[in-house]
Order: structure tokens, then sequence, then C-alpha cells
């Protein structure tokens, strides 16, 4: 049998805790029902369960279990938050939206979307570490901007934006304030009860949960109303119909319970590990860290090593499952949009790599996988042209490419 | 993106990989290609008096696809003609290793770079008898 | 000791064979499907190999299926999806029509569609000249339930589709309840889209699909990712759709057993109910065989359900999804019930691990409650 390759995707998607998915079963067996179900055991048993689960969600972002709203993942979140917030409030506060180009493809093609229905809407670059610059923020609200949509964590670069000043500008200026929350929960504190946001999404199964569940934070005090966008039985106080998904939703609480718990020791154990693999990778030539170096999970390490193509590397580095750009982008051949919108040229954005580490990774992944970036970039310079040029000297950025 | 196994072999043992002497009269250069676009072929070929090319070197930044279609080449090269090198067609060079549809671009590219080989070692040669 | 669990139309437990397919992807095999490395690649090929498998059961191709998260999720895509992108005009739904599908009508009603609903009959079948009335007007699309969630009626969607098609309306069945209860044929049903959900059929809860003739052009509800060719962003939910998968081809597999089996049930279970006195809602109907819709004339449901629940058995009083709202069932209004009849409607659905002998112990309890409660109401009266 073909060996796995060592898994440093995270950030794509976790696996299930053991613990979570032992706490998933029973609700696949035995507690079977259908939590709406109000007129016999079967029902009641997942309904508690529901509950059980979303005050541990909760409870990971302090928050009110009731600001929690159960959605099939950070998508449907995203897409619930932003047209059901713009919608709503668009007859009395506008039709502008203000959001960053680096965000996840779920937060801008909801805006796309809305753009075509008549809204208005600021994609703002970052600087060149990925930050957004408050000013330039500040500086695009508009009066009839409703909403922003500004991510916790960036899935590619994780780097982490300032949103608590952010949602400061927006509350001094009447804007409602959604982040997405996808890839920061277990990884960076928040505290709802002081954070100026109002919409929030998160998703189970980039910490340690099940796939096809996520939570939208509806804030309650001061109260934000959103148009549902999935209408039916009225589960969710309305804001979102459909059967929940009991044995999911058990799994989401039960690992946003080991995400509160753990959080702390966790973190600096994988810090730990991306220092080492930043030592190890930094040593070979010619290489450039994505992202500000200061300001980022230390789950997330992306570099982009100059001179090699991006899908050639790719095919290189089989042994270890890695990213180049999004997972959820990676099987088109267009080079990462979040690493162009840092400035990075389209050839170092092709050839990035984001390397996710967690909870299950150890240091012997850590050194097989400097050991084999050596060895593989090696080979592929060998055989460039451009590394060639490189050694002899030459500036590539000055050499006139005949047009292909 | 799913590889055919001659590609899969090509791209882990790339032959005739390197550089010939490009100030030898009888070696002609083809650079195509452009980093922006992903792709840059450096196909060197070293022709004797008679026509015949003798020894073929690349050098690829690209794709598996672009490093097999190269390696490829330069396996058919040696020992052909030059006007038989000029007449390889990219659609060989896709048939032979399989490629998806995506990957046609690959094949065109090195047929480009035969080309521009050819070309090179045509001018010098010209520019020999002249001087 | 657990309760009899007669209450399958609302959800059914998981069965062991799907439990065991999909435990590999809620463990090691847990790769992001948009990945292209290994573990990537591993969950593609589990998801499209589930994809094969629910196109199988319903007699449609693997690429014209759509996963969703759920059948609530697959039928606001579907009318929301294919009206948006057409000039706006009429939107017919059934009157027996379950929330999803009425409901987003009636959100397209408020951005400039019209939402007309279509009569049933006391048999709870759709009434084909009401249909052919209303079809006069410029129809966007027409959506009818293939077999209805509470009384278990099959419609004649084929005559439906014909009709809608000869006014050039795209034609939707929500044929959540029919799946695995009756032969499903996408193409013979000659309809536009076909809703169909996973935990109805002894799949976990989190899968649904959308079955889709691929002319349509159809506006996703979810953007992002681009994932399900654009149609529905977000992380496929690799361990659900590959339960989906199994059971939708267990379902086919075993479906001439288990509809003989509920059948059988049903019979024995409607057999005592006749002498008792209830009446039995859509029984003059085509129905799928699991399910037995009643009610007792003066006697009130809700007080039944949870009498029948000390007594240990899941029953339904309505469907689930409304089963708090303490309104009568729509689709017994629709079909011209009395109201107060009507609130004392109790559902019985079976699944293949009900037994005769289960329902005998259901008769029974049913039977002492009836004398109680007519006790009481006659001390009352």
């Amino acid at each position: 049998m073909e060996r796995l390759p060592i898994y440093l995707d995270y950030s794509a998607t976790t696996p299930v805790d053991p613990r979570v998915a032992a706490k998933m079963i029973p609700y696949l067996t035995e507690h079977y029902g259908n939590p709406a179900s109000r007129s016999h055991p079967y029902g009641w048993e997942a309904e508690k369960a529901v509950e059980n689960a979303r005050e541990e969600v909760a409870k990971l972002v302090n928050a009110d279990p009731r600001e929690i709203v159960w959605t099939s993942g950070a998508t449907e979140s995203n897409n619930l938050a932003i047209k059901g917030a713009a919608n709503f409030y668009a007859a009395s506060k506008g039709k502008h939206i203000i959001t960053v180009a680096t965000e996840h493809k779920a937060v801008i093609d909801p805006i796309r979307e809305l753009e075509r229905q008549g809204f208005e809407a600021t994609f703002l670059e970052p600087e060149p570490n990925g930050l957004l610059d408050l000013a330039k923020f500040k500086a695009a609200i508009r009066p009839d901007t409703v909403l922003a949509s500004v991510m916790l964590v960036n899935n590619e670069i994780g780097v982490i934006q300032d949103i608590e000043s952010i949602g400061k500008i927006c509350r001094e200026n009447n804007v409602i304030f959604h982040v997405d929350a996808a890839q920061a929960t277990g990884k960076v504190k928040i505290d709802l009860e002081t954070l100026p946001v109002d919409l929030m999404s998160f998703s189970a199964h980039k910490t340690y949960g099940p796939k096809g569940i996520g939570a939208l934070y509806v804030r309650r005090k001061p109260r934000i109303r959103i148009e549902a966008q999935m209408h039916g039985g009225g589960h969710e106080r309305g804001m979102r119909s459909g059967t929940l998904a009991t044995h999911q939703i058990v799994g989401m609480g039960e690992a946003f319970r080991i995400a509160r718990e753990e959080m702390a020791s966790e973190n600096e154990r994988i810090r730990m590990l991306r220092d080492r693999l930043v030592n190890g990778l930094q040593e070979i030539e010619e290489t450039y860290m994505n992202g500000d170096l200061t300001h980022r999970v230390p789950h997330n390490l992306n570099m982009s090593f100059n001179y090699v193509e991006g899908e050639s590397l790719i095919m290189a580095v089989k042994g270890i499952a890695v990213s180049s750009g999004s997972a959820c982008t990676s099987a088109s051949l267009e080079p990462s949009y979040v690493l162009r919108a840092l400035g990075r040229s389209d050839e170092l954005a092709h050839s990035s790599i984001r390397f996710s580490i967690g909870r299950f990774t150890t240091e012997e992944d850590v050194d097989y996988t400097i050991k084999l970036l050596k060895e593989k970039i090696g080979k592929l310079r060998e055989l460039s042209p451009l590394w060639e040029m490189f050694k002899d000297g030459i500036d590539i950025s000055k050499v006139q490419w005949a047009s292909h | 993106m799913a590889y055919s196994d001659k590609v899969l072999d090509h791209y882990e043992n790339p032959r005739n990989v390197g550089s010939l002497d490009k100030n030898d009269p009888n070696v002609g250069t083809g650079m195509v290609g452009a980093p922006a676009c992903g792709d840059v072929m450096k196909l060197m070929i070293k022709v004797n008096d008679a026509g015949i090319i003798e020894d073929a070197k690349f050098k690829t930044y690209g794709c598996g696809s672009a490093i097999a279609s190269s390696s490829l080449v330069t396996e058919w090269l040696k020992g052909k003609t030059v006007d038989e090198a000029y007449a390889i067609k990219n659609s060989a060079i896709a048939e032979e290793l399989a490629l998806p549809p995506v990957k046609i671009h690959c094949s065109v590219l090195a047929e480009d770079a035969i080309k521009a080989a050819v070309a090179d070692i045509k001018a010098k040669k010209l520019a020999k008898v002249a001087a | 000791m657990s309760p009899v669990y007669f209450d399958h139309n609302s959800t059914t437990a998981l069965k062991t064979e799907v439990l065991e397919e999909m435990l590999p992807f809620m463990a090691n095999q847990h790769g992001n499907a948009a990945s292209r490395h290994s573990y990537g690649r591993t969950a593609r090929a589990a998801v499209e190999h589930a994809r094969e498998q629910v196109a199988n059961a319903v007699g449609a191709y693997a690429n014209q299926i759509v996963f969703t998260a759920s059948g609530t999720e697959a039928n606001n895509f579907v009318v929301q999806g294919i009206c948006s992108n057409l000039e706006p005009a009429q939107i017919l739904t059934s009157a027996i029509e379950h929330p999803c599908v009425s409901r987003p009508a009636l959100v397209m009603q408020a951005r400039g569609w019209k939402a007309h609903s279509i009569k049933v009959d006391e048999n709870c079948n759709l009434d084909m000249a009401h249909l052919q009335k209303l079809l006069k007007t410029p129809t966007n699309l027409v959506s009818v339930m293939l077999a209805n969630n509470e009384t278990g009626v099959i419609q004649d969607i084929t005559k439906v589709a014909e009709m809608a098609r000869e006014h050039k309306a795209y034609v939707h069945t929500d044929a959540v309840q029919a799946l695995g209860k009756m032969p499903m044929d996408f193409f013979a049903q000659n309809v536009h889209a076909m809703t169909v959900s996973s935990h109805k059929i002894g799949g976990p809860l989190g899968a649904g699909a959308l079955v889709l003739d691929k002319r349509i052009d159809i506006q996703p509800l979810l953007y992002g990712g681009g994932q399900e060719k654009g149609l529905r962003s977000g992380t496929e939910n690799v361990a659900a759709i590959v339960g989906f998968g199994a059971a939708c081809e267990l379902a086919v597999k075993n479906l001439t057993a288990f509809d003989m089996h509920a059948e059988n049930l049903r019979k024995r279970l409607e057999a005592s109910l006749s002498n008792m006195h209830a009446v039995i809602f859509g029984r003059h109907g085509l129905r799928i065989p699991n399910t037995s819709f009643f009610a007792f004339p003066n006697i009130d449901g809700e007080t039944l359900v949870t009498a029948l629940d000390k007594a240990g058995f899941a029953v339904a009083s309505g469907s689930a999804c409304s089963s708090d709202s303490g309104e009568p069932s729509h689709v017994l209004l629709a079909m011209g019930v009395d109201e107060d009849l009507a609130r004392g409607a109790v559902r019985v659905s079976f699944g293949a691990s009900n037994t005769l002998e289960q329902v005998k112990q259901f008769l029974g309890a049913l039977e002492s409650e009836l004398a109680r409660l007519k006790n009481l109401t006659a001390i009352a009266a």
C-alpha cells in the first residue's frame, strides 16, 4: 500500500479529533431523532444535544448561545451574513459594501452577486504584509456604507487582522461588521462580549470537527437582523430553515470545547514546530515568506521558492500534503489572488507553498519536510533555466521574453 | 491533475538535462516562453557539418508536462537532421505523452523551442559562411 | 426501554452498513475534496462514487447531481435559483408542499413573481383541472411533490410534467419522501429537477441533492469556492455524501422487500384503525406503503400522541417541522378536512426495523388510550 503523505494542510481541513468522533457516533446510531420532533423522546434527546453544543460554541467565543445560528458551514454562514444583512439594511442604510481583496471566495463571491443586484462594493488592497491599513479602511467608508466584511485570520497567509480597531471604526460610522472567523477558532482568542463585531462565521472542519457544519454569530445587543436565505420549517428562529444534522452539531460542540480547553498549550507546541520549519526552510536560497511575520497564527507558513515553477513544485513534494494557494481554488491554474494582492509577482505567487501545521503534526514530520524541500528544490533548480540565469548574474526582470 | 505514466517517467527521470557551450559555432539555442506564463524552455542542439543533431540538452522552468515535453524532444532530436527536427509537430509530442487538453500548450512550447534552436543554428552557420 | 419508533418519515436511523462506509471519512481519510494531494483525491473519488450511487437510485446521470446539505437547501435552491434567472412570471406549488418549497415561492413573490397554490382533492390528489387553468398564465416553475410526507399520497408527476411542459414551464418534484419507497426515474417522470435527501432513507443527516436537467440555467444559493461546478459552494461534506451514496445503493437493493414489508404492517394497522372508526387520510389515493395518517373524531391528537409516547410509541402529529406550532396540518386543510378533525391527526410511518408485533402492541395501546380518552370526554360532557 502507498504510504500516506505527511499531512500539512490543516488549513484546508483538519481530521476529526477522535474524541469528537466518539461523541458523534451515538447520535448516528441510537439517538437518531429529528431535533424538531416535539412528540417523542428521540426528538427531545436530539434537541438537548443540539442546545448543549450551541452552548459550547458560544463559550469558545464568549457569546450568548441564543446568538448562535447553525449552518452547513462557513460558506453558508458567510452567504447568510453578507446577503442577509445587506438585504435587510439596504433600505435604511444604503447599498455600499467594503471588504478586502484577500478575503475567502465565500465572502467575495456573495458580494459580487450583490453587485449584480445593484449594490456597490469596495475591495480594499491590503498592505504588502497582508494587513489592512486602518486609515484606508476608514477612508473607504461612505454615508451609504451598509456592511463591512473582514476576515480574522487569512486562510492562505495566516495573518491576523486588527478586528477590534476595524470594528470600532464600523461602530462609529454605523456600519454592520461581519468577520469570517473560519480559520481563527482555536487559534486566536475571540471575545465577542468586548469585540465590536456584529456577525461572525464559524466552521467546524477547520477546528477538528466534522465537515458540513458551521455557525453564524448574530449579535443580540445591539440586535442585528438578517434576511433568511433558506426558508421552510422556520428552524433557528426563522433565520435558517432545514433539519439540523444532530451528529454534526454535537461534533462541532465537542470540537469547540476541546479548542477552548487546549488552545493555549496547543498553540505553544505549534509555534515551536513552525519556528523549526521556518529555520529549516530559510536555509534554502531565494525563499520569501508571505504575510506579516508577527501578526500571524503559528499554524500557517506560506513561502515562495524563487525560480521553480509552482505545479512542478507540488508534484515534487508528493511526500507531503500541502496546498499551493487555497484548497478551494487549487484546481485552477491561476496564481493565488491573495498573493497577487500582496504585490507578489505571478512567478512567486505560483511557486508558493502553504504549510499548515496542526494538532497531530510531529517534529519528525517537520524535519522530513525540510529535508524533502531542500532536495526537491535543488533538483528543480538544476532543471531551471531561470536559476541558471540568476546564478550567472542575469537580472531576470530585465529580460525581454518572447510573447507566447 | 492526472499525469500519464510517460509524463511521470520523464518528470522523475528527465533525459539530457543541462547546457551546451553556447559560444560553440555548432550549437544552436532556443529559449521560449516567459516566467509570467509559468513556462520557460531552453533547448540547445549541437549540429555537425552534415547537418545531423549530435547532442541535445534542455532546461525547463514549468509544470510536469512542460518538463516531460522538453525531455522527450531531446531524445527525439538526437540523430535527426535539422530539417527533420524542424518538421516535428506538437501533436506528436502531445500524443506520445498523452497530454490532457489543458496541457497541450506544453507541447506547443516544445515545438517552438525546436524551431527557435534550429533557426539559431541556421543563422550561425549562415554567418560563418558569410564570414 | 427505548420507545418503538414509528416516525420514519421525520428521520430514520442510520443503517449500519452506511455507517461502516462513512467511518473512514470521519477518521484518517479526512481530506478536503478540493485539495490536489492524495488525501484530497481520495475524498474526491469518494464523492464522485457517491454521485454515481445517487444518480443510479433516481435514474439520472451522475453529472446531473448537485449535492447540498439538505432537502430544504435543495428546494430553496431550485425554486429561487431557476426563477431568478427568468423574467418574473408565475410560480405554482401544490397546496400540500413542504414549507421549504412553498415559502421560497412566497419570498419570490416579494421580489416580483406571483406565487399560486394548486389545489388538491379530498384524496390528496392534485386537481389537474385547477393546474390546467392556472397554467393559462405564463409560468416559470411548477413544483409538486412526488409523495406527500404526511399522507404518503403519490402524485402523477408525469402528467403534471406533460402539462407544464406544454406551457413552457419548468417542473420540479420534491421526492424526499418518495426515494427508497417507490421506484424512481428522473427521465420517465419527465421533470427538470428533483430533490432527494439522505436522512429519510437510512443515510446520515447533512446531505441532500438536487437532480437537475443540465440545460437549465440556475442561480446558486451559496457562492464561494465554486464546488459542484459552481452551483453549490462550500467544502463537500464527504462523510455525509458517502453515507448518502451508500444509503441510495441499499435503498435500491431493498426497495421491493421494504415495500412489501411496510405494506404488510400498514394493512394490519389500518384494518384495525377502520374497526376503531378512524378516518384514514388519503387512503383512496395511491400511497407510499409505509405511511398512515389518521384521526379519531372528537379525540385531540396532541393528547393522543402524548399518551402514546407514555405507552412507548414515537409517532408524529403532522410533520415534525410544524409539530410545535399547534396549527392543524396544512395538508389536511387543503384536502378539505374539518379543522377539528385535522387537529387530531396522528401519523405513523414505518421503517424496515418495525415488526408486526410492534403494530399489534401499538393497536392495543391505542385501543386502551381511546377508551380512556372517551371516558374522560364522557365525564366532561
